[in-house]
């Protein structure tokens, strides 16, 4: 496989066979045609994302919004910097496995297994902060509610600073439980109840005067959007999401039908459904590429200490699972321009 | 293989210096990203705003310098070069301006005409 030697056929022709007409052997060869096909299909995921937010690019959540959370720092608004920090990590591990790769060229055993392991290491904490960023996005942070019509409503104060629903919702002795197959009304099922109901959400926001309600769409500071009079005067910025003044929110709200919290592939609180849907399907997507370039790293990791490589005389196959790594890498810096930054 | 008949000298240097660039490239689209000044939002060009063609050029950049220098594209063939970007680059390219028309194309009908929903 790796091994195989193929004596460059210089008599014959180039495309005769018994050749490496490309340069490279056939496994790295492969291995960059996968490469490709791989980075065709993100492609397609990114572009469709895309084309989605294109669509909806009156609505789409701001991303600077909505991923504010760094460890250890509870309450801490922090726009971007864990996710700044993954990519960090991410790069680093690539720095590693190219350092293998590296020493691999040299034959040093150790220092192929040495950077191999920090490889790993980096690539098991990126898989770990990544799974911690979904857990924070599906808990979601202030809550929202939906619309008949299906777009999202979030709360701010007369400052246009966010409030959690349960900052305000009251609390009314509602009789609603979750229906389960054994209590449901034939036999009906649902999934867990948010913690407030839509009349708590009302309730509370008639109790507090000072609130107001921010949609989905963005304000574009166009001749229409200055006209419009259903907008808070003062508290509208250009490219920031429109705030309705009270007599506006107050019907909005009427129009409720369910408090979301948090995120899943529906529906989510930070505004359009498709965003989380594509959230999780291609930051998974992603993030299974990881794993499953981490646990192929481990699996060479091994090779590398029991010395097949050694045997061989040749540590290609290092440089071929490296090849691999840096590909996830470089899919990471696309999905990080095109979910965070743009 | 036909590369490891000579003897390798290390490149760590270099690939430490391709680190440095990267992460500075990093830290640059971070700031840009968490600081968003006005005068790269709120000015276009060709449809899209300044802040967001420095993100995909940097990101680019980045791209060619981890397939060029971790990925040992440099040292390779022409071929297996050409074989590998030239495709990558011809079809996504093809991908995003069908993509990006029809996406305008929607867009316009969403915002001009008197459907409003499911189109």
């Amino acid at each position: 496989m790796g091994a195989t030697v193929t004596t460059a056929n210089k008599t014959e022709n180039t495309w005769g066979g018994g050749n490496e007409p490309m340069g490279a052997s056939y496994g790295k060869l492969m291995m960059w045609f996968f490469i490709v096909s791989d980075a065709l299909t993100f492609s397609g995921f990114l572009a469709a994302y895309g084309f989605s937010r294109f669509k909806f690019i009156d609505n789409w959540p701001i991303a600077d919004e909505v991923f504010t959370h760094f460890p250890f720092l509870h309450g801490v608004e922090a726009p971007m910097y864990y996710v700044a920090l993954m990519t960090f990590i991410l790069i680093f591990s690539s720095v590693t496995m190219v350092l293998a790769v590296d020493a691999g060229h040299q034959m040093k055993q150790r220092k192929v297994a040495f950077y191999m392991l920090l490889t790993i290491i980096g690539g098991l904490i990126f898989v770990g902060s990544q799974a911690w960023e979904w857990k924070n996005f599906i808990t979601g942070e202030h809550g929202a509610v939906e619309t008949k019509g299906g777009s999202i409503l979030q709360f701010v104060n007369k400052e246009g600073e966010r409030v959690k629903l349960a900052d305000f919702a009251a609390t009314l002795h509602e009789d609603r439980t979750q229906h389960k197959s054994s209590n449901g009304v034939w036999f009906d099922e649902e999934s867990a109840l948010p913690t407030y109901s839509v009349a708590e959400v009302q309730a509370g926001f008639k109790a507090h005067p000072d609130l107001l309600i921010r949609t989905e769409k963005i304000y574009r500071d166009t001749e229409e959007d200055r006209a419009n009079t259903g907008l808070e005067k003062g508290l509208n910025v250009n490219k920031k999401r429109e705030i309705l003044n009270r007599a506006e929110s107050e019907r909005m709200l009427a129009n409720a039908t369910l408090v979301v919290e948090g995120a899943n592939l529906t529906r989510n609180e930070y505004g359009s459904k498709l965003f989380a849907d594509f959230f999780f399907f291609i930051t998974g997507f992603h993030g299974f590429h990881v794993f499953s370039g981490v646990i192929i790293n481990i699996i060479i990791f091994f090779n590398v200490l029991l010395g097949t490589y050694e045997k061989r005389r040749s540590y290609e196959m290092v440089e071929k699972v490296g090849l691999y790594w840096h590909f996830v890498d470089l899919v990471w810096v696309f999905v990080f321009t095109f979910f965070y930054l743009v | 293989m036909s590369q490891d008949n000579h003897t390798h000298e290390s490149h760590t240097k270099k690939i430490w210096i391709v680190f440095g660039i990267l992460s500075i490239v990093t830290i640059v689209e971070v700031y840009l990203g968490i600081i968003r000044p006005d005068f790269l939002v709120m000015n276009d060009f060709v449809s899209m705003n300044l802040l967001n063609w420095v993100f995909i050029i940097l990101t680019l950049y980045k791209a060619y310098k981890i397939t060029w220098a971790f990925m040992h594209m440099d040292g390779e063939k022409a071929s297996l070069r050409w074989a590998v970007v030239a495709t990558v680059i011809f079809l996504v390219l093809y991908l995003l301006f069908i993509l990006l028309v029809e996406g305008n194309y929607i867009y316009e009908i969403f915002k001009n005409s008197t459907i409003k929903w499911n189109f």
